[in-house]
């Protein structure tokens, strides 16, 4: 084997010295790195810089060349609002509703997700009885393509759907879940806190499991009780770990759309409306296709999740750093 | 001698393969279906290959949603296929090949004279589409519940008002779930809506929701007090597209307003669950009955290199034996003036969907010159989009119907600019 790779690395050498000679030793990792750049450039700088392109120009043109530049005029239809809090103050009040709808959405399915998949993660965590497949059970719904948990559960809550069926069966008699806004929002929440609880509750499981043992057994000779251990040993070892959650689930919500879009179509109005959804159905499914808002718009969703990209840094690194 | 004989055989098969390939002109027909059209046409297009050889068609049978989303960002981009079948006749007329050159455009006009507007827009006034696919929107009622509950159908010239009333008692009677239901589709309720006075296009021939409001007003009303099926309009967002066929053959609609192209499937799924009938498009205050027209059709695309070999193949696809065929095999309406006057019998249709298609083809007479018009006009599909979306949120309430018709004012002025 050494005899076939070593005659092998002599031929790569060559190059290399000759490369290291020109560049200089420092420089060298430039090299290296450069494939990886040039990829990561292509599928991920070019697509920006394009959006900045579509988002200062206008006309339902896709070619470049055939968009004038209109600077700043998307941004300013997308921001022009009486009061921001009023969506049909604004001129682009479609816009506005999405932003607060995907506002209320993260903000509770991120604090429901939490909460949730941080009880789910302590019962496996403890001395159940089938552990592993319980485990197995709330990671499943994971694996599940968004539109199949869509169409599942569009089945189960239609007017003819299965748990209509059920209430009437017992005689409470059905509700229409879809016709109904505030129902309709609230079965989107629990779809995607049932549908990616998994996840976060294995983050957490990992986050548990991390947690020594020691600290349990010398709090249970002290005598503090099942909760007071929680309260004062789980959750601080753990708070560094639910950050992270909290922050990947936040970001997971803020670009919701796949899903609901399948569930509600973004109704009953634009109740179930979220900020991905507006971008797609303004730079692709409506007419005109006004390619330009909607670039401008996910730039500003680009923003936000910049943000709560950093947000998770700082978590991990405080974490790491303990 | 054996080896000069293999290489010499080679070489003639080489080049004979090379010359071959030089000759073939390969055509790409992106053609999606609501029955059985795609299949159609290729058995139809085969028959042009053997008449033309070195001619190879390939149908790529696509989803109806690729059509609307896919094909524009194709022929933007100029990666389109040669020909497509097509329903945003007007709003893709920037791309279309203008067949003038190729055909004979008298007998174009005196066959198609109806629909060749509709393929046009601005100064490109060419001959661009070949309609083969004529529909008429208008109503379906279950007869069979009209009957149970003993309540007599209106009859020719009734009104909305009257057919709100005659399904909202026979919806009582019988247990049915909803006394009428509309298609979730801005076309579907502009044929209504210009019988409540909505004008669609201004005096210069731009769009205008001008007119809209009175039926507006009536639709948000019955949503409201249940006479229309809630769950259609309501339980989508955006400008999705929903039809309530599901609920009319399950039996929980007593009048269900769509079009001619759901006869095939009512006919096929209702069976003898009960008795269905097509009655046309009531009437509205304005004393017009009309539904609207539309469809589909065939076109071909400028950036194509073989022009006169697209316009040939629709050309050939227009000829009166070969669109009767097509009529007939795909049950669809007919465009062609010449197939129409002679009446098309359907294959495969049992004598209820005959007589169907009959009422929606007697009914084309009554259709206004507002709806010709605005199925003509280029931006209606954005229009459409407008008035599903707005209308909807008067319906769930996240409007008022004011609010709602300043929107689609606004809207349509926003669609203007940015398609400048």
């Amino acid at each position: 084997m050494l005899a076939v790779i070593t005659p092998l690395m002599r031929i790569i050498e060559i190059p290399m010295l000759a490369l290291q000679r020109l560049l200089g030793i420092n420089r060298l990792a430039w090299a290296f790195l450069l494939p990886n750049l040039i990829l990561f450039g292509l599928f991920a700088f070019l697509p920006v810089i394009l959006n900045v392109f579509y988002a200062t120009s206008g006309s339902d043109n896709v070619l470049l060349q055939n968009r004038p530049f209109v600077g700043g005029q998307n941004f300013g239809q997308l921001l022009d609002c009486g009061n921001y809090i009023d969506a049909n103050s604004c001129r682009e009040d479609k816009f506005w509703r999405a932003v607060w709808n995907t506002v209320t959405f993260v903000t509770l399915q991120a604090g429901f997700m939490v909460g949730f998949a941080l009880l789910t993660a302590v019962i496996l965590n403890g001395r159940i009885r089938a552990r592993g497949f319980f485990r197995s059970v709330f990671f499943f719904p994971v694996l599940l393509s968004p539109v199949v948990v869509a169409l599942i559960w569009k089945w189960i809550l239609q007017r003819e759907g299965v748990l209509n069926a059920f209430l009437d069966w017992t005689g409470l008699g059905g509700i229409n879940w879809l016709v109904d806004a505030q129902w309709a929002f609230g079965w989107s929440v629990f779809i995607s806190v049932w549908a990616h609880m998994g996840f976060y509750t294995l983050i957490l499981l990992a986050g548990l499991q991390a947690i020594p043992r020691d600290v349990y057994e010398a709090a249970t000779m002290d005598g503090a009780s099942g909760w007071r251990t929680f309260r004062r040993i789980t959750l601080p070892l753990l708070a560094p770990t639910m950050l992270v959650v909290l922050v990947l689930a936040l970001i997971r919500g803020v670009q919701t759309f796949d899903e609901i879009y399948a569930f509600t179509g973004g109704g009953p109005g634009t109740a179930t409306t979220f900020i991905i959804q507006y971008i797609y159905e303004r730079g692709f499914a409506g007419a005109p296709r006004l390619f330009g808002l909607a670039a401008a718009a996910s730039l500003l969703v680009a923003g936000v999740l910049v943000v709560l990209t950093l947000a998770q840094l700082w978590a991990n690194r405080r974490n790491v750093d303990g | 001698m054996r080896q000069t004989i293999l290489r010499t055989t080679a070489l003639a098969a080489g080049l004979g393969m090379t010359a071959g390939a030089a000759m073939a002109q390969d055509i790409r027909f992106q053609c999606y279906s609501d029955g059985n059209e795609c299949e159609v046409y290729d058995d139809l297009l085969s028959r042009f290959e053997a008449e033309n050889q070195g001619v190879n068609i390939t149908v790529d049978v696509v989803p109806y949603q690729a059509i609307l989303e896919n094909l524009p960002v194709q022929l933007a981009a100029g990666n389109g296929p040669d020909m497509a079948k097509v329903t945003d006749l007007g709003g893709l007329n920037q791309y279309y090949l203008d067949l003038a050159p190729y055909i004979d455009t008298a007998a174009w006009d005196e066959a198609f004279g109806n629909t060749l507007d509709w393929y046009r827009a601005g100064d490109r006034q060419g001959y661009y589409g070949l309609h083969t696919q004529l529909t008429i929107t208008g109503g379906f009622v279950n007869a069979t519940l009209f009957e149970q509950a003993g309540v007599e159908m209106p009859g020719e010239g009734a009104t909305w008002d009257d057919w709100a009333t005659a399904t909202k008692a026979v919806a009582e009677a019988t247990d049915a779930d909803f006394p009428m239901a509309v298609d979730r589709s801005g076309h579907r309720v502009a044929g209504p809506a210009i019988s409540y006075g909505a004008k669609f296009l201004d005096a210069e021939g731009k769009g205008t929701f001008d007119g809209f409001k009175p039926f507006a007003e009536q639709f948000v009303a019955w949503n409201e007090d249940g006479t229309m099926a809630r769950d259609v309009w309501a339980s989508q967002g955006g400008a999705t597209y929903a039809d309530a066929a599901q609920e009319f053959i399950n039996g929980e609609v007593v009048l269900y307003y769509s079009g001619s192209w759901q006869v095939a499937r009512l006919d096929e799924q209702v069976g003898d669950f009960f008795d269905w009938k097509v009655i046309g498009s009531p009437c509205g205050p304005t004393g017009e009955c009309t539904g609207m027209p539309g469809g589909a059709g065939i076109v071909g695309f400028e950036q194509t290199e073989h022009p006169e070999l697209v316009a040939k193949i629709i050309d050939f696809l227009a000829q009166k034996d070969i669109y009767a065929e097509a009529a007939a095999r795909t049950r669809n309406l007919p465009a062609h003036q010449g197939v129409a006057a002679e009446g098309v019998t359907f294959e495969d249709v049992t004598p209820a969907a005959q007589e169907a298609l009959s009422a929606f083809a007697a009914d084309l007479k009554n259709v206004s010159p507002t709806a010709f018009a605005y199925q003509g006009y280029a931006g209606n599909r954005a229009m459409f989009g407008i008035t599903v979306e707005r209308l909807s949120q008067a319906i769930v309430g996240e409007l008022t119907v004011d609010d709602a018709m300043t929107r689609m004012e606004d809207d349509l002025k926003a669609a203007a600019e940015g398609s400048q």
